[in-house]
């Protein structure tokens, strides 16, 4: 039995992406491999490490626990969203690589896109909400310290308005209609010939 | 981990969604999705068939009256979390909620998806089943309510038939004259807890009832009596040792859980 395909379009980073895949297809694994954005990282895939967080509708989620054909008509944030277009840090990520926020980098676009997601709804946010905020995401390298010390930098820079809208220069823009396919990644994470993630056909 | 294939149906209202579940008794409901999901990515469960009710927009309504408040079957545990009106009228809601997992998990699970998981270690069950909250169900054959105390069946288990959504679920409001909280203690937060108690206590008659998550197959409710009710607590739980904690600890905790939530009722301005 071959599996039935869907045809979907996804508004990743304010930019209309298609794709054909199975209703099974995470959208972490459509955001990784279907699409070519390796930003967001697939950590525990059940949920606890937070690793795979992005913004649907402004509201950071689990990429790992969201099936690609549910998140369509959803506006995606992905860490590759959060750079301007000519590539300059956002204040988030400034505040994260001044405050030593990170050390390995595994889980940080989790962090980062968290981070967005808090300052977006409280831009003030208190040292408690900060801890309650960021507790859903694991790290094994900082010891946590400079990742509050980092988002408590971040809700500055972003007061002083170094660098705008904390969910990306992208926020609060309608997603489009499709324009054309967007071309998809190349190098070692392109999607393998034929499509399709790693693991898939194990059943 | 990839979950096994499974084919999927998006229907945009309830009736589509009920009809689909009556054509195929195997179809599972997909919500929130952040208990199945990760069910399908262990590979521990393998639905056939996803009736996915995100594009239902009239399950997403909170309607709050002084009576109580019904809560619509798409409604984010983080959505009621921020409902002020709701909270006002359930404050046990209010306290329970942010204790369900983190606020990331909370933007996409819902309220009524917990209660239908029907995880003996949840927090929303024992809320529903303390309230005496009602299941709104609907099915091909109609709609049916079911009261909290028989919905929840055994663990991971409910009333719940094949072919049924439930559509809302109703929460009585508790007398002014009561008290309530909810206490529980998880070895990290965000965690699923040992053992948790929510609690209501009538100020001018003194009567107490209490729910308790994690220490028994359903969520427990017990009339409490004055005289050493956390004595009490501890002989009517059913605890089972996992690699999180002995039976003997969270039966140690079913007294001091008690005795803490009581105090915390009693005091609630
Ligand atoms: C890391 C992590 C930590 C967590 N910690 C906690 C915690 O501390 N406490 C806690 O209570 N929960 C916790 N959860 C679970 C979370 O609260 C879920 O959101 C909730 O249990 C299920 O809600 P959902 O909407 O995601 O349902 P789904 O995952 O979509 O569905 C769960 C089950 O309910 C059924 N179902 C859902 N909605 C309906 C409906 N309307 N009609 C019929 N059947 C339905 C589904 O078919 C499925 O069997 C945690 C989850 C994660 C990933």
């Amino acid at each position: 039995m071959t599996e039935e395909q869907h045809h979907i379009t996804l508004h990743v980073n304010g930019v209309p992406r298609t794709a054909t895949v199975p209703a099974r297809r995470l959208l972490s694994d459509a955001l990784r491999h279907d699409l070519g954005l390796t930003g967001t990282h697939a950590g525990c895939e059940h949920g606890v490490c937070g690793c795979c967080t992005v913004l649907l509708d402004g509201e950071p989620v689990r990429s790992c626990l969201l099936l690609a054909v549910t998140a369509q008509g959803a506006a995606i944030r992905t860490v590759e969203g959060l750079a301007g277009p000519d590539g300059a840090l956002h204040p988030i990520q400034r505040a994260f690589a001044e405050c030593h926020g990170l050390q390995c980098g595994f889980c940080t676009p989790g962090f980062l896109m968290t981070t967005a997601g808090l300052l977006d709804r409280s831009p003030a946010p208190t040292d408690g909400e900060i801890e309650e905020s960021m507790a859903g995401n694991l790290c094994r390298c900082t010891g946590y310290q400079n990742i509050t010390t980092s988002v408590r930098r971040a809700a500055e820079l972003l007061a002083a308005g170094q660098g705008g809208d904390p969910a990306g220069p992208w926020a609060g823009e309608d997603p489009q209609e499709p324009v054309a396919e967007a071309p998809l990644a190349a190098g070692p994470y392109a999607p393998p010939p034929g499509g399709g993630v790693p693991g898939e056909a194990r059943r | 981990m990839k979950p096994p294939p499974f084919r999927w149906s998006s229907p945009g209202t309830t009736a589509e969604a009920v009809a689909l579940l009556a054509a195929d008794p195997r179809a599972k409901v997909l919500a929130g999705g952040q208990s199945l999901i990760p069910l399908l990515n262990m590979r521990l469960a393998s639905p056939p068939h996803l009736v996915d009710i995100n594009r239902v927009a009239e399950l997403d309504a909170v309607e709050v009256t002084g009576d109580g408040v019904r809560v619509g079957a798409l409604v984010r545990q983080a959505h009621l979390e921020r409902d002020e009106a709701a909270r006002k009228v359930c404050p046990l809601l209010g306290d329970a909620l942010p204790l369900v997992a983190h606020p990331v998990i909370r933007n996409r699970g819902t309220v009524v998806g917990s209660i239908a998981h029907g995880d003996p270690a949840a927090e929303l069950p024992a809320v529903a089943a303390l309230l005496g909250a009602t299941v709104r169900i609907a099915s091909a054959a109609g709609v049916r309510d079911v009261p909290a105390d028989v919905f929840f069946v055994a663990p991971l288990e409910t009333a719940l038939r094949p072919g049924e959504l439930v559509t809302s679920v109703w929460f009585p409001a508790v007398p002014p004259a009561t008290g309530t909280a909810v206490v529980e203690l998880s070895r990290r937060h965000g965690d699923y807890a040992l053992c948790g108690v929510a609690a209501t206590v009538d100020r001018e008659t003194g009567a107490a009832r209490a729910a308790y998550l994690g220490v028994a197959p359903v969520p427990l409710v017990l009339d409490l009596p004055a005289d050493d009710p956390g004595g009490y607590a501890a002989a009517s739980v059913d605890p089972e040792a996992d690699i999180h904690a002995t039976a003997a600890y969270r039966r140690h905790l079913a007294t001091v859980l008690t005795r803490r939530a009581l105090a915390a009722a009693r005091d609630r301005p």
